[in-house]
């Protein structure tokens, strides 16, 4: 059923995002003060949305896990936390990029940069914390919480961006704005269904995932139980 | 009542045991001003440059020491498995957690009030010109390390690289903590005017002390009850 949401998911992702690089790189005009380089943009903040999407969902996962204490939302959690982590470093890179040729820099120390590099390395930190830890009952545990912790971080940093004034180009869509038009519509609209393609890709990924963690945790049961045999 | 005099009895168990071996006190003390000291051979520290980024230098300092306090935290109990010990008594778990984020507290802001005069003397700052405001700002700063560390402390505390790992998880986590407390420390420490953003930083401190306190009390019981 799996490998056919899957497939499914696939069959309208794939075809979504090739038709919407076309779109970007070839029918979209050039901004008026940025020129092509804005183009990025359509990449930059639907990788951001998705990752916030995988924060929450590992946040999620990991409450239920310490509510309902079944593996099933660890594993979830653990998925969702490295598919974010993914799409976060889409985000930084295509920033970084965009900044080496607005500002002329690489990386400022500019606040939402920080944070939503700090956010990266929290969730990273999720990733070694559950590799040191050989028990699975005690790893998805202290790791559930150790997400709740880290989502509090995330929800500063998706706050942040009203919290400071710095050259971080401020909110363009209309609903973060309360309505006002920042940016042509069209380009609004584009952003929309990149982000629609993007989540499917992450949906994927998750997907995958999910298999290959719900696949290892029998490898390692039955590591386990021939371990006892003997 | 009973959680807080819980709380209060395994804080005095805490700060008696480390008074009495002085084991975190000394290494942690001497690791500080070594490394106050360090700081002065890595750049030459104008006055403009002290007034610059004083404040930061100082917690940098005052994170390592606290990285040092929080990870006996809860390493002191493993012998004699002392801990299960500990999880067993009537305490709970947020009794145990909070009468160790104070010990923890009170051990790291003696050691802040002992090198904030070294500083003022090795960088040549004139420190206490807004005193109590300073240890104010000291103080929430303290115990945001101290919270999170004693948290993350009883987190890691049976990691194979529990040393490497509590710094590496509680930092990340820390950083909105001492990114306020190194711009509210910077201000008071060169007695500047205080800026339109004093406010928004104080309110973070603030805001990020009861948020993680609050989510430490929570989870503590899940966390220490194996």
């Amino acid at each position: 059923m799996r490998t056919k949401v899957i497939l499914a998911l696939g069959a309208i992702g794939l075809p979504l995002l090739l038709r919407n690089l076309y779109v970007i790189m070839f029918l979209v005009p050039d901004d008026l003060e940025q020129g092509p380089v804005y183009r990025i943009f359509y990449y930059h903040l639907p990788a951001f949305l998705v990752a916030m999407c995988g924060y929450i969902t590992a946040m999620a996962a990991s409450v239920l896990y310490l509510v309902k204490r079944d593996q099933k939302y660890d594993t979830i959690a653990v998925a969702a936390t490295e598919t974010a982590l993914a799409f976060a470093a889409v985000n930084l890179i295509t920033g970084m990029i965009w900044g080496r040729i607005s500002w002329g820099i690489w990386w400022a120390w500019d606040a939402r940069l920080t944070w939503a590099l700090i956010s990266w390395l929290v969730y990273f930190g999720y990733l070694m914390l559950r590799n040191a830890i050989d028990d699975p009952t005690e790893r998805a545990k202290n790791t559930a919480v150790y997400s709740i912790f880290a989502s509090a971080s995330v929800a500063v940093t998706w706050k942040a961006i009203e919290w400071w004034r710095t050259q971080h180009p401020g909110p363009v869509l209309s609903i973060r704005t309360g309505g006002v038009q920042r940016i042509d519509p069209a380009m609004e609209n584009m952003l929309y269904i990149n982000t629609l393609a993007l989540l499917l890709l992450g949906a994927i990924f998750l997907l995958v995932r999910l298999r290959q963690e719900e696949v290892q945790r029998e490898i390692d049961g039955l590591r386990r139980y021939a371990h006892a045999l003997n | 009542m009973t959680a807080l005099r819980h709380a209060a009895a395994i804080a005095a168990k805490d700060l008696r045991s480390e008074f009495r071996t002085k084991e975190s006190i000394n290494s942690t003390l001497s690791f500080s001003v070594v490394i106050l000291l360090l700081f002065s051979f890595a750049f030459d520290p104008s006055p403009d440059m002290i007034a610059e980024f004083g404040g930061g230098l100082l917690w940098i300092v005052f994170a390592f020491a606290g990285a040092l306090i929080v990870n006996r935290s809860f390493a002191r109990e493993l012998p004699n498995d002392c801990i299960d010990v500990l999880v067993s008594s009537p305490a709970s778990g947020a009794s145990l957690f909070l009468g160790k984020a104070v010990a923890c507290f009170v051990l790291l802001f003696g050691i802040e009030c002992i090198c904030l005069p070294v500083f003022g003397v090795f960088y040549n700052v004139t420190w206490w010109r807004s005193l109590w405001e300073l240890l104010g700002v000291l103080a929430l700063g303290t115990w945001a390390m101290a919270c999170v560390g004693t948290f993350f402390s009883a987190l890691t505390v049976n990691l194979r690289l529990r040393e490497l790992m509590l710094p590496m998880l509680m930092y990340p986590i820390l950083i909105p903590a001492l990114l306020s407390v190194m711009m509210l420390t910077n201000t008071l420490l060169t007695g500047q005017a205080m800026p339109s953003d004093f406010g928004v930083w104080l309110r973070l401190l603030i805001g990020f002390n009861i948020m993680f306190t609050t989510l430490s009390v929570y989870l503590a019981e899940t966390i220490l009850v194996r």
